[in-house]
């Protein structure tokens, strides 16, 4: 037991040895196995790509498994807090797991970075330790809405959407607002549930009415038949898409039909400012195609350094805490970056279309 | 208005087709086939897989997913219902074993196929449109429509003029009596099953085609509105399975249109009520006679 005991002391002494030498120890939880493995794999790929970058001796990363799941979420978070002892904690992937491992963080007083949760609530509203450099729905559906009606024109819209998910409701009710205030008629509003698989009685209904564009609240699934549909009935006009469409699994299994979809993000991969520049170079010399998930989590990874640069260098967690509140207007591939006062991102959001079978940013 | 019709005769086309092999099973052997929705399911990764991998036209595919259909019909009561014929209780017992083979085949599709939600490849089927006055239809919906129609008119016509069609009647009526007749009553029990599970396994592959998508739990949404047009047409009756198939799909489809989407099953399961306490043997059923 006494040797057990000593050893552990040796144990915890080396570890803060090398933490002293490579810089704030960061535990990074991700998704790399589960459902959401595959935006894990993107989020690992932007860390990596941003620590090259960095340079060594400025952030000692660890990266963990939650495998998508809150258990493991939980273990993951108590490891780090209590046995890595680090600085602060990026992730984990989905708001899901967030909600049940932020609050570990929140009672131990250590710094979380959340880099791809989007769900309005009980993420940051856990408490004053959880912080967000992923925009919500909330955030990114206006300003792509009122992008997209620049481009388009639009005055009136159908809108449908899934009434029996909290994230599509969530996401109409977004939707709703948004259109409400750029002062489009709605011609008519349906509603389906996620075991549906046919949507023509409401899509026809919908375009009867002959609105300017659809509006559609839906998961990747019903998105691809609710798009593929719609055509089929012989509806030629723009769609609009909530986050649900934001998926290449979306793309693939609606084909063609996907063509002109319009759907909000939070990055730019279009963007000529030397950051975004800076991270498509990183991304290529670590070999993976950017999307959305790597660019928030090399992001994330550089406003953590910019953390521990406003505080002076020192590493502990009040300092990086302290130096998370100082960062404003601060240059990232998601553009001029700067918290709002409730820790959520702030940035301005993009509007993608399918163009050939791909996203391809509107300009 | 036109356009609603169309949809609500398409949707009630594949209803029909589903429901009409549900309720032949019945009507032979007064069982639920609970494993119906599943064979439905797999029938329609049959054919995915033929045009995808295989690469076949779909008017190949479609007929040998249809055969693959009546042959997983033939395994299913060889394995859930022939063991346990004949004994006390069969009716409970072989619902329960052949939900417990709808299971199976969900799990063999999961594994083959994985949780996602798969469709036909593009260009399938020729995409082509067809004017109705105001409405129109694809050519994909036009023939499924037909086909739906042919299959369910071949089965009324083989039930009602063939040998086979008379020895299935025959064992419908009475097993005992079929057998004394000189009837190989296990074999038209198995053939019975055959003609069922093909077309489960037909409409399962028109629905994957007509509304682009195919998982392992698609059968379940259908499983519930096949037993509702069944009920609503008369446990055991072809003929009111095929008018209940339409005039759900066509409830359906009217209730989203001028009630709201949110109302669909409700008002779809308010009829059903309805049209059962005033004729409680359904549409075409006819009230059960007890003959010894």
């Amino acid at each position: 037991m006494k040797r057990a005991l000593s050893l552990l002391f040796v144990a915890s002494f080396a570890n803060s040895a090398s933490a002293a030498d490579q810089g704030a120890v960061i535990g990074v939880a991700i998704s790399l196995t589960g459902p959401a493995a595959s935006y894990g794999a993107q989020q690992k790929a932007g860390i990596q790509a941003a620590l090259a970058d960095l340079g060594p001796g400025k952030l000692d990363v660890r990266i963990e498994d939650d495998a998508s799941t809150k258990e493991q979420g939980i273990t993951v978070f108590q490891k780090f807090i209590n046995r890595d002892k680090v600085a602060a904690i990026m992730g984990p992937t989905l708001s899901n797991t967030a909600s049940a491992a932020d609050p570990l963080a929140q009672m131990a007083q250590v710094p979380v970075l959340a880099v791809s949760n989007t769900a309005a609530k009980g993420i940051t509203d856990i408490g004053n330790f959880i912080w967000r450099d992923s925009l919500t729905e909330k955030q990114v559906i206006p300003g792509a809405f009122k992008k997209a009606q620049e481009k388009l024109q639009f005055k009136t819209a159908g809108v449908l959407y899934g009434n029996d998910d909290v994230f599509t409701k969530a996401g109409y009710d977004v939707m709703a607002k948004a259109l409400e205030d750029l002062k489009v008629k709605v011609t008519g509003t349906q509603t389906f549930a996620k075991p549906d698989r046919d949507y023509n009685a409401q899509l026809t209904a919908l375009t009867s009415a002959k609105p300017d564009v659809l509006v559609v609240s839906a998961l990747a699934d019903n998105a691809a038949a609710i798009v593929a549909q719609a055509r089929q009935l012989g509806w030629k006009g723009p769609i609009l898409g909530g986050n649900g469409f934001n998926s290449p699994a979306f793309i693939k299994n609606a084909g063609a039909a996907a063509e002109g979809v319009m759907v909000g993000t939070s990055w730019n991969s279009l963007s000529k400012d030397a950051a975004n520049q800076k991270f498509l170079a990183a991304m290529q010399k670590v070999g993976v195609n950017p999307d959305q998930f790597s660019a928030q989590a090399y992001t994330g990874v550089l406003i953590l350094a910019e953390a521990v640069k406003q505080s002076g260098g020192k590493t502990t967690r009040a300092d990086i805490e302290a130096g998370l509140a100082k960062i404003k207007d601060f240059e990232t591939p998601l553009g001029k970056f700067s918290f709002t006062a409730d820790r959520d991102a702030q940035h301005e959001p993009s509007v993608q279309q399918v163009k050939d079978g791909k996203f391809q940013i509107v300009q | 208005m036109g356009q609603q019709i169309l949809n609500g005769i398409f949707v009630g086309s594949i209803y029909a087709l589903f429901a009409v092999g549900y309720t032949l099973v019945f009507g032979v052997l007064d069982i639920l086939n609970l494993a119906h929705q599943a064979v439905f399911m797999l029938s329609a990764f049959v054919a995915l897989a033929l045009v995808e991998n295989a690469h076949l036209s779909i008017w190949l595919a479609l007929p040998l997913a249809i055969i693959a259909g009546g042959l997983m019909g033939i395994v299913l009561e060889r394995l859930a219902f022939r063991p346990l014929r004949g004994r006390a209780g069969s009716n409970i017992s072989g619902l329960i074993s052949s939900l417990a083979m709808a299971t199976v085949f969900e799990a063999i599709a999961l594994q083959l196929f994985g949780p996602d939600t798969s469709r036909f490849p593009q260009g399938t089927f020729p995409d082509r449109m067809i004017q109705f006055g105001s409405a129109s239809a694809s050519l994909l919906q036009v023939c499924i429509a037909g086909i739906s129609v042919a299959m369910m008119a071949v089965l009324t016509f083989l039930l009602a003029k063939t040998r086979l069609g008379r020895s299935i009647r025959a064992v419908a009526e009475s097993p005992r009596a079929a057998r004394i007749l000189g009837i190989d009553v296990d074999k038209v029990i198995m053939l019975s099953f055959f003609l069922s599970s093909a077309l489960a396994g037909a409409a399962g592959v028109l629905f994957g085609l007509a509304f682009n998508s195919i998982s392992p739990d698609v059968g379940r949404s259908v499983e519930l509105k096949g037993l509702a047009v069944i009920i609503l047409g008369g446990m055991g009756s072809v003929p009111g399975a095929v008018i209940a198939g339409f005039a759900i799909g066509l409830v359906e489809v009217f209730t989203v249109a001028y009630i709201g989407s949110s109302y669909r099953d409700a008002v779809s399961f308010a009829v059903l009520f309805v049209v059962l306490v005033a004729r409680p043997s359904g549409l075409l059923g006819q009230v059960a006679v007890r003959e010894a």
